[in-house]
């Protein structure tokens, strides 16, 4: 090794070249390499980290002169929400439109169910399970439940079906639509292996198709069935990946849902493979769009309720949801940034605790973690390890929860009521304008300061 | 329209030319005592009969059934006297089904519990993703049987198709007849005293006089139980 200290300069033949490719950048390198030195895929958490069209594309147009707007402090805006209307005898009230969406026990700890239940019963709205069946926990403190029905069907049974408010089927995940769940070996907690009849610490893969039914012609009797084991009492949700999902909706609503659930491609997991969650699926932006046309085309607008997910993080997300159509959102990442995700410190009767040093010996850091999949979560969120998990007390996770669903809420009236709406669900599309024509594009919405929505009216 | 029924002293008959699918399921998830036994009428192979029941009553369809007969059942007995559409006994989780005839696919489908009989041919996947339900098959089964069962026990009297056991958990298969391929991890193992207790013990349930000498074990040979990447997995 030369002993020179001029590292950019080569005598010889001038500057040293540091010109990057495109193309090979230093990720694709380093993706290649991993690939190469491990012969198996990459999986991680959380969701799609690549730019795509999303919500903070879009603008409202606040009234004016040629709207009326109401005073933010005095004037009632109603954040009320009614969800499975359609057959259910007993359909689904809210205080808000914004739920908690599903997430597994096994993917999260029973203290974050717990903490997840709590919170949205104080603030009136639904949590719903996951791939992994109903807790005693969550079932007790959640007022309004949501049971997944999932192709693995882990500790799905009928009293938990009854117990329930509402079922939701999942057809598939925003994250990774077509695939099904994955659950690795450390996670597989000898609670969580008895819940999914698995033998601990196995890295569990689910199924990606509903073992008893194939197609929509048989998801209309599957949920036919659902109806007659509840006796008609409670709605049923159809969740989908957004992929084609004009189609899809459409087919859900055919089938008999009164709920359809669309998942976009930001969508968290808990475990996935790389090359999934980045480049399967479209983005929620777009799927709003084609879910909403598709409710509109078949007139069932209003009857059949449409739920968002995947990458919502603020109330101003759910506005613009709200606007373009949705009747409700369903939240899973910001949740659980809420709870501690990727914070530096973790509470222990009331004192923060640094986290720093479990980041590192995971390889990450605060702010870059996405490493649900090993179970060793720093502020204990993703976890089953039984002392990490300690490190979210019910109690302050369902504090912040609460919090930051408070403050959702309270941005989402104040934008309705600048928006000169009584009700959040009168938020709409005219109240929207695009900032660049991708997403004009894939919502439909004109760019800012035209009226042109690229692809309509034939330009 | 439930109190009429009631009055036909000892047996409840229920008559599906006449009424109502949603009347007899709300009368089976009703207030059962001091009832015994339960007669459907012509099913016609209406779907989701007898679904959801919670309560030791049996309930005897005259005919055939279309998809999910006594789908999540606990507790029940309910016999199909004729043939039996997809996803039979579903997610069961106690109590006892039989098939007279043959049923289709995705009979037993991700049971947990209780024993399912079936005296013909089950179609494709049948027991998949089971959960620690036993299910008997009288004559054989289609392609793709048991795929991923986690828990539980098949007893397959005849022959099976294609990928039997495919991707198997802690489930173990009996067949006596012959197996077209089996899925991947799955491995033919030797029959122990157990596993012939086992089968004896099933083909009595199910009323079935074959020999267990005569079956084969199948079980997981647990290379898929890991990720690794020297096993040659094609996932």
């Amino acid at each position: 090794m030369s002993t020179k200290s001029t590292p950019d300069a080569n005598p010889s033949q001038g500057p040293l070249s540091r010109e990057e490719s495109a193309g090979f950048n230093s990720q694709v390198i380093s993706y290649i390499q991993r690939a190469a030195a491990t012969g198996l895929y990459e999986i991680r958490g959380l969701g799609a980290k690549r730019h795509l069209p999303h919500f903070d594309d879009l603008l409202f147009l606040g009234a004016s002169l040629s709207r009326y707007a109401l005073e933010g402090y005095r004037e009632k805006c109603s954040s009320k929400t009614i969800l499975g209307t359609r057959f259910a005898k007993k359909p689904i009230e809210l205080e808000i439109p914004i739920t908690v969406a599903g997430m597994s026990f096994g993917a999260l700890s029973a203290n974050v169910k717990e903490a997840l239940g709590r919170a949205a019963t104080e603030m009136g709205t639904s949590t719903t399970t996951g791939d992994g069946g109903m807790t005693a926990e969550e079932r007790q403190s959640s007022k309004t439940l949501v049971y997944q029905c999932l192709p693995s069907r882990y500790g799905f049974n009928p009293d938990d079906v009854r117990r329930a408010d509402a079922i939701e089927i999942v057809i598939g995940q925003g994250a990774k639509p077509g695939g099904g769940g994955m659950l690795l070996g450390q996670k597989v907690s000898p609670r969580v292996a008895k819940m999914r009849t698995l033998p601990a610490g196995v890295d569990q893969r689910s199924a990606c198709r509903h073992p008893d039914w194939t197609g929509p012609d048989d998801l209309a009797i599957k949920i036919k069935e659902l109806r007659e084991i509840t006796d008609w009492e409670k709605p049923i949700y159809v969740k989908v990946g957004a992929t084609r999902v004009f189609h899809d909706v459409k087919l859900a609503v055919h089938a008999g849902a009164d709920v359809v659930v669309v998942d976009g491609m930001q969508g968290g997991t808990a475990a996935t493979q790389v090359a999934f969650i980045e480049h399967v699926g479209i983005p929620t932006l777009a799927a709003v769009r084609q879910a909403v046309d598709a409710l509109e085309d078949m007139n069932m607008k209003d009857q059949v309720q449409l739920i968002v997910s995947g990458g919502i993080r603020s109330g101003a997300d759910v506005a613009k949801a709200l606007a373009m159509g949705a009747d409700a959102v369903a939240i899973g990442q910001g949740i659980l940034i809420a709870l501690g995700c990727n914070s530096e410190s973790y509470v222990q009767k009331g004192s923060h605790l640094s986290a720093l040093a479990d980041y590192h010996k995971i390889g990450t850091a605060p702010g870059f973690c996405h490493h649900c999949q090993t179970g060793k979560c720093p502020v204990g969120v993703t976890t089953q390890d039984a002392i990490l998990e300690q490190r979210l007390e019910p109690l302050v996770g369902a504090q912040r929860v609460r919090n930051y669903l408070k403050t959702m809420n309270m941005e989402l009236t104040m934008i309705a009521r600048a928006c000169g709406k009584q009700d959040v669900h009168h938020l709409e599309r005219e109240d929207l304008v695009a900032v660049t024509v991708e997403a004009a594009a894939m919502a439909g919405i004109p760019l800012a300061g035209t009226s042109w929505v690229p692809g309509r009216h034939g330009y | 329209m439930v109190s009429s029924v009631k009055a036909v002293k000892g047996a409840v008959v229920f008559d599906l030319a006449s009424q109502p699918l949603r009347d007899l399921n709300q009368f089976l998830h009703g207030d059962l005592q001091g009832i015994k036994g339960v007669t459907v009428e012509n099913p016609d192979g209406a779907h989701s009969i007898a679904v959801g029941m919670n309560a030791a009553v049996q309930v005897d369809i005259n005919g055939h059934a279309g998809y999910y007969a006594a789908g999540m059942n606990q507790h029940a007995s309910v016999v199909v006297h004729g043939n039996a559409g997809p996803g039979c006994a579903e997610n069961m989780m106690s109590g006892r089904v039989e098939v007279k005839g043959f049923a289709s696919g995705g009979a037993g489908a991700s049971a947990h519990g209780g024993l399912l009989v079936i005296q013909g041919d089950a179609g494709l996947r049948c027991g998949i993703s089971l959960k620690g339900g036993n299910i008997v098959v009288g004559g054989d089964v289609g392609s793709f049987s048991a795929f991923m069962a986690q828990a539980g026990t098949m007893v397959i009297c005849g022959d099976a198709g294609d990928g039997l056991g495919d991707s198997l958990y802690e489930a173990v298969l009996y067949v006596r007849g012959e197996v077209k391929s089996l899925g991947a991890d799955a491995r033919f193992e030797p029959m122990g005293d157990t596993d012939i207790a086992t089968v004896k013990q099933l083909l009595a349930d199910a009323g079935l006089s074959h020999k267990a000498s005569e079956f084969k074990r199948i079980a997981s040979a647990k290379t898929l139980y890991h990720w690794n990447a020297d096993s040659k997995q094609t996932y």
